[in-house]
């Protein structure tokens, strides 16, 4: 299974990691093989347990199973400090600079450089824009690191990551923010320090990518090690396959419902925010989906899909461009509160944080949405909202010790009921799911999808999010795969297979004719 | 296994009744307020502690920051705070004596302005923290200097009392108006006075708002989670700005009622009075990260400090000692609040 690492020195092994998040285990015996010299691609779907691997060896995850071996001993970091020591940097997806800070205070960031107790600003000023000429990355080292494009901080990142001469390095996706040049650039330093030696590991989602630096591959699923093989015996057709598995099991109970008249149609529509400096990057959809119908919208991180759905629910304002329709007539975005009006329903992809007031009751969650209808003048009705509540917890058999408990108490199965019932209650034409079934249980999962096919009975449109390709496939009556904010591919019942879309998902699909 | 799980969970917020009256917030405030009502059986000062007169008392000093603390609640409750309360109640202290002393104006007009000027203090805080994105601590930081300054460009930098001041730099004394008169009397065969009686209908109406209007039950959830009640289609700026408004409102209120009380406009009054209304609403139990919380409470926390004060003051305690204690019950008293949490 393994295969040879070749003829490169092997500066770090990995062997038999175990880790878990409670009751889920997210890493299962993983192996892995870091060479001097080379690139290690580590490749896998989203929640295949990637990050979490290089957190272990970068640190910041301390309470695993297995071993990691360094130039011949036995460590175990215990701190993004302590794996710098030992020669190993990390380049997060999250930035890990101090905004208000200069470029240089970052570099030098929790091992200054002083001089009677003191920080010397200027020996780290003079420091910090040798290691930056040395990489080519032309950076004023007295800037603001908030006031740099984010392509700038994302480089002052790898700088950071690399100011302590680091043996190995692992980057987890560094080109999602930087333009064609900037990808280059950061291509010429990956060739330099391969030169020198070092080890890396490259997470990345794009195709192209791969084929270009990767030497070798290490595929994961569901945390498990797949396989590893050199880029050469790892052709993008197979990569996939091992990526998705073989395995489609028949645990998704679709059954298609009674297509009707379109409910949403969308044309050319983009999302903008001007309140953030990143864009939020959905690009020219045009899509449609029928009374009836599951419309799955496939992709991987960053591809947009939950930009796309909070764009539409008025979430960003009215920052959007391109024409949208509801049930024949013009979509009004303007606000939440608008889209709740015209039947729009919005289950967000994170509950705790978006999605519930973990505070408040069952009975005040589910009715929040629905408040203006259920208390006309004002003044609310308990005895009418608890009805709501108790009868929306039937249809979807919510398990709780009383509706007047704080959802904070409730299991996650049971809270995405809560965050449903308060969709439901506002009784929604077109439905907006993103991720519905992140964190919960395989019984609450099974709830969700019969809860799916009874919704589109009513003639209740869908628009589906789901990162697992298995649940994408088997729930949706038709998939739009978008990657980077556009849409790559669209695909029916009998077209959709996993290989198809994934390969749409990372970017080599033919963009959808019109 | 999420049914066991949910039954575990329940279970232990819950496994006994003496543990479920303990988890429940208001049961502990009682207990404070008990604690402190027997510290003041205990420490009677000869029989004075039981005496109706000295609860009336203690009442009507507790009564003008518990209206405060009202106010204080609907903002604590949305996620924020308000510091412009003592300044806002020294100015519509000011504005009322101006009003109903020098210029002789009739209540049914003065207080309907002074309310106005209450809430108009507090919506323009709210608004700067809606609209642009102020911290709250920051916006009504900047409202409470800004109300402190306007209380005494409006009044001179003086005192507006029954001496009124005459062109020619004598004074001629005018009698109370009877608007004060009437605040600041007793009811009820002399047990009871007005203020607390003001003080019990802004509990009331505060509670209608929080506990049986839509509004009420939206502030609970910006405070609990903003993104997700603005996601839930709840209009988060304008329910966040009602409730500073209301915070003002309340904050003039106080304001006429102190004023009465001390028969003058004092542009120096109500400082360090949002603190004391910050510590009923804690001490009652609503917590700061908001989402959390009543008015009943806040009657409760208001109740124990207002108690607290008087079992002091009747004992003769310096008032030296009495702020260094009163420091350390609030401690004791919010430590065991969060237990069982």
């Amino acid at each position: 299974m393994q295969a040879a690492p070749s003829a490169r020195p092997r500066l770090v092994t990995m062997t038999g990691v175990t880790k878990r998040f409670g009751s889920v285990t997210v890493l299962r015996e993983v192996d892995l093989v870091i060479c001097g010299g080379e690139v290690l691609i580590l490749a896998g779907e989203n929640g295949a347990g990637k990050s979490t691997l290089i957190k272990i060896l970068g640190g910041v995850h301390t309470d695993f199973e297995g071993t990691i071996e360094l130039g011949g001993r036995l460590v175990r970091p215990k701190s993004p400090l302590e794996a710098n020591a030992l020669g190993i940097a990390v380049i997060y997806q999250e930035l890990s600079l101090v905004p208000s800070m200069t470029v240089a205070d970052n570099i030098f960031l929790g091992r200054s450089l002083t001089r009677r107790g003191l920080v010397d600003d200027r020996a780290q000023r003079r420091q910090a824009q040798r290691l930056l000429d040395q990489l080519g990355i032309e950076i004023d080292v007295n800037q603001r690191v908030e006031d740099l494009p984010i392509a700038q901080q994302q480089l002052t990142e790898i700088a950071k990551a690399l100011a302590r001469s680091a043996q190995v390095i692992a980057m987890d996706e560094p080109t999602s923010a930087l333009n064609a040049p900037e990808v280059e650039r950061l291509f010429g330093l990956i060739r330099d320090l391969k030169a020198r030696g070092c080890g890396l590991v490259y997470i990345t989602h794009k195709m192209e990518e791969i084929e270009r630096i990767g030497d070798r591959i290490t595929v994961l699923r569901d945390g498990q090690h797949i396989g590893t093989a050199s880029s050469a015996e790892l052709p993008p057709a197979k990569l996939v396959q091992w990526m998705v598995g073989r395995e489609m099991a028949e645990q998704f109970p679709r059954h298609a419902g009674q297509v009707g008249q379109e409910r949403l149609r969308l044309k050319r529509f983009s999302v903008t925010d001007r309140h953030r400096a990143k864009p939020t990057g959905v690009e020219d959809v045009s899509l449609s989906v029928r009374a009836g119908e599951i419309l799955g919208i496939g992709g991987l991180q960053g591809s947009g899909a939950s930009e796309l759905f909070l764009g539409l629910f008025g979430a960003f304002g009215s920052n959007v461009r391109g024409e949208a329709w509801l049930n024949g007539g013009p979509l009004r975005i303007s606000a939440p509160r608008a889209a709740i009006d015209q039947g729009i329903a919005l289950l967000t992809n994170d509950r705790k944080a978006t999605g519930l007031v973990l505070p408040l009751s069952i009975v005040a969650n589910t009715t929040l949405a629905g408040l203006p209808r259920l208390s006309p003048g004002g003044w609310r009705q308990p005895r009418r909202e608890t009805e709501a509540a108790r009868l929306l917890g039937q249809t979807l058999s919510l398990r709780a010790a009383s509706l007047d408990m704080e959802v904070g108490w409730l299991s996650g199965g049971n809270q995405q009921k809560v965050a449903l019932a308060k969709w439901l209650q506002t009784r929604p034409q077109l439905l907006l799911l993103d991720e519905p079934t992140r964190g919960i249980d395989v019984g609450a999962k099974r709830e969700v999808y019969e809860l799916m096919n009874t919704l589109t009975a009513q003639g209740i449109a869908i628009l589906l999010i789901t990162s697992e390709l298995p649940e994408l496939l088997a729930l949706s009556d038709r998939i739009v795969v978008m990657h980077r904010g556009r849409v790559t591919g669209e695909f029916n019942r009998k077209q959709a297979t996993p290989e198809r879309i994934l390969e749409a998902a990372m970017g080599r699909g033919n963009p959808k004719s019109e | 296994m999420t049914k066991t799980e949910d039954r575990r969970k329940a279970g232990s917020q819950n496994p006994n009744r003496l543990a479920r009256l303990w988890a429940n917030p208001a049961s502990r405030a009682l207990l404070a307020l008990v604690l402190v009502l027997a510290l003041g059986c205990v420490f009677s000062a000869d029989g004075a502690f039981f005496k109706p007169g000295t609860h009336r008392d203690a009442l009507r000093q507790a009564s003008v920051y518990g209206i405060l603390a009202c106010g204080m609640t609907l903002v604590i409750i949305g996620g924020g705070i308000d510091l412009a309360v003592g300044s806002v109640l020294a100015l519509v202290a000011v504005a009322f004596s101006l009003m109903s002393i020098h210029w002789g104006w009739s209540p049914w007009l003065s207080v309907p302005l002074c309310i106005l000027l209450g809430s108009a203090c507090g919506s323009v805080a709210g608004g700067l923290t809606a609209w642009f994105r102020i911290q709250p601590f920051i916006s009504t930081l900047a409202m409470m200097v800004f109300a402190r300054g306007l209380a005494k460009t409006i009044s001179g930098g003086m005192k507006v009392s029954t001496a009124v001041p005459r062109p020619n730099g004598t004074f001629e004394n005018v009698p109370v108006p009877h608007v004060f008169r009437l605040i600041d009397s007793r009811i009820i065969g002399d047990n009871l006075t007005v203020v607390t009686l003001v003080f019990l209908v802004c509990v009331g109406v505060t509670w209608l708002a929080l506990a049986r209007h839509r509004w009420g039950r939206q502030l609970y959830a910006i405070g609990g989670n903003e993104d997700a009640a603005r996601l839930s289609g709840v209009p988060v700026n304008l329910t966040k700005i009602l409730s500073y408004g209301a915070s003002g409102l309340l904050a003039g209120v106080a304001g006429m009622c102190q004023a009465a009380q001390e028969q003058q406009g004092d542009p120096e009054a109500g400082i360090g009075y949002e603190l004391t209304a910050i510590a009923m609403v804690v001490i009652g139990g609503t917590t700061l990260t908001g989402g959390r919380g009543g008015i009943g409470l806040t009657l409760l926390g208001t109740l124990t400090i207002g108690y607290l004060e008087k079992t002091l003051s009747v004992n003769a305690v310096p008032e030296a000692s009495r702020l260094m204690l009163t420091g350390a019950i609030i401690i004791v008293a919010v430590l065991g609040q969060r237990r069982g949490r």
